[in-house]
């Protein structure tokens, strides 16, 4: 039993990042607004590098919390469409694991190159060398945390024709201690606290979503279904 | 005792915001026999597929498989059951080999634990008329190639209750044939299928089942 639920997980990790990778255009977009809006902050705000280190943190957070939610919402939105997702739903898998399969590939394709790419972002909004590490940490983390949250508001708003801002109603509220915290994980150590503590509970953030989204998502969908 | 039908539907009713879809859906299907329903367009014969893959939830009413209800053998009652749904769940950018492979994997699930063997999707595929374009991404197939990906599944399932809504949808005379002789040699086994089609069949054992008589007249 074991080994064949996590067959489910790894064939959707399989396909979707298959898919990914054949329309990479559209896979790349969250990463190029992420980096586009970053090169345009410099420009409309100050080039001056002691105010943009103030706010860098907090813009870093917000343009990856905007270029997330830009992906997510697509996340079961084909699936649905072409009727692969009813075929998941009919089949005698347990709904979670699968599931978990298609998040990770969404954290893979989006969350996972928004942190790779955000020391170019630290770089042009001249965030202090402190900052870097703990930048690098909290991101990764908290992307993970975008990427399942956001997965249950895909789910419920799946079956709707303009989801999009239904969807962010949502999961905004949910994004809001993961912001919180990963901000100030980079502003404590900007500052020359301990930034571990903010990072712990990050991690404890995504400990949960990992635990609870899988199964809320599975939740989710068989509701909207239904429709 | 062989008696036992192998699905008995129960007085089922669907309703969606206080309207009623389907209404007193009495049904009962034995191994070796294939129900062909029928109604106009809009009468539910998709929503009555639906709620016997469990897709959908009925608001009244019971499933009965092997003479159990379904509550009490879901899992079993999945397994067993194989659903090609009106849209063919085909991604458009997968090749028809990766396609197969996949609506394979996610319809074996738990049952078989492994990866589909690849002898058995080319010989599939090559059944179904698909033989020179495994390789070739779905965008660039006709929406009949599009029916046949997911009809070669037919060709690979081990699964005996079969629901195949509007099957025949943009096939060639060849593949309503060759679709025809499929279903027979799985009836013949001991298979039972439920589908939905606006084509006259001719396969042995075959009862129509109308749902606008059934289902209350549309006023």
């Amino acid at each position: 039993m074991p080994q064949s639920t996590n067959s489910g997980f790894s064939a959707w990790l399989k396909r979707d990042l298959l898919l990914a990778y054949r329309r990479r255009g559209e896979a790349a977009s969250p990463l190029i607004f992420f980096v586009m809006v970053s090169t345009l902050i410099p420009l409309v705000l100050t080039p001056e590098p002691t105010r943009l280190a103030m706010v860098a943190a907090g813009l870093i957070w917000i343009m990856a919390l905007l270029a997330t939610l830009l992906s997510v919402e697509g996340l079961f939105a084909s699936d649905y469409q072409d009727g692969s997702l009813e075929q998941l739903l009919i089949s005698p898998q347990l709904l979670p694991m699968p599931l978990l399969g298609k998040i990770t590939a969404h954290w893979l394709t989006t969350g996972l190159p928004l942190t790779l790419a955000s020391p170019l972002l630290g770089l042009m909004l001249s965030l202090p060398t402190s900052g870097y590490l703990p930048m690098l940490c909290s991101l990764a983390l908290g992307t993970a945390c975008f990427s399942l949250t956001g997965a249950v508001g895909a789910a419920l708003t799946v079956s709707l024709r303009k989801g999009g801002l239904l969807l962010s109603l949502l999961v905004m509220p949910l994004y809001m201690p993961v912001i919180i915290f990963g901000t100030a994980t980079i502003s404590y150590a900007i500052d020359g606290l301990n930034w571990l503590p903010p990072l712990a509970v990050l991690g404890a953030l995504f400990a949960a979503s990992v635990a609870l989204c899988p199964l809320a998502v599975a939740g989710a969908l068989r509701v909207t279904s239904a429709h | 005792m062989s008696q036992l039908p192998l699905l008995n539907v129960d007085n089922l009713a669907f309703e969606r915001d206080d309207d009623c879809l389907l209404n007193n859906v009495n049904l009962s299907l034995n191994a070796g026999e294939i129900v062909q329903v029928e109604g106009a367009n809009g009468s539910g014969k998709t929503t009555l597929l639906r709620l016997l893959t469990t897709a959908l939830q009925p608001s009244a009413g019971t499933i009965f498989y092997k003479g159990r209800a379904l509550a009490e053998c879901r899992y079993q009652y999945l397994s067993d059951m194989l659903y090609i749904g009106h849209q063919p769940a085909v991604k458009l950018t997968l090749t028809a080999e990766e396609n197969l492979r996949w609506m394979v994997n996610t319809e074996a699930g738990v049952k078989h634990g492994s990866n589909a063997d690849p002898h058995g999707i080319a010989a599939a595929l090559a059944a179904v008329g698909l033989s020179g374009y495994t390789d070739v991404p779905c965008y660039a197939l006709s929406a009949g190639q599009h029916r046949r990906v997911a009809l070669a599944r037919l060709m690979i399932t081990t699964a005996t209750l079969w629901y195949l809504d509007e099957p025949f949808t943009a096939i060639d005379k060849q593949g309503v044939s060759f679709l025809e002789c499929r279903l027979q040699e799985h009836l013949d086994q001991g298979g039972a299928v439920v589908l939905t089609s606006h084509q006259d069949l001719t396969l042995k054992n075959l009862r129509n089942y109308s749902l606008s008589s059934q289902a209350g007249q549309v006023t």
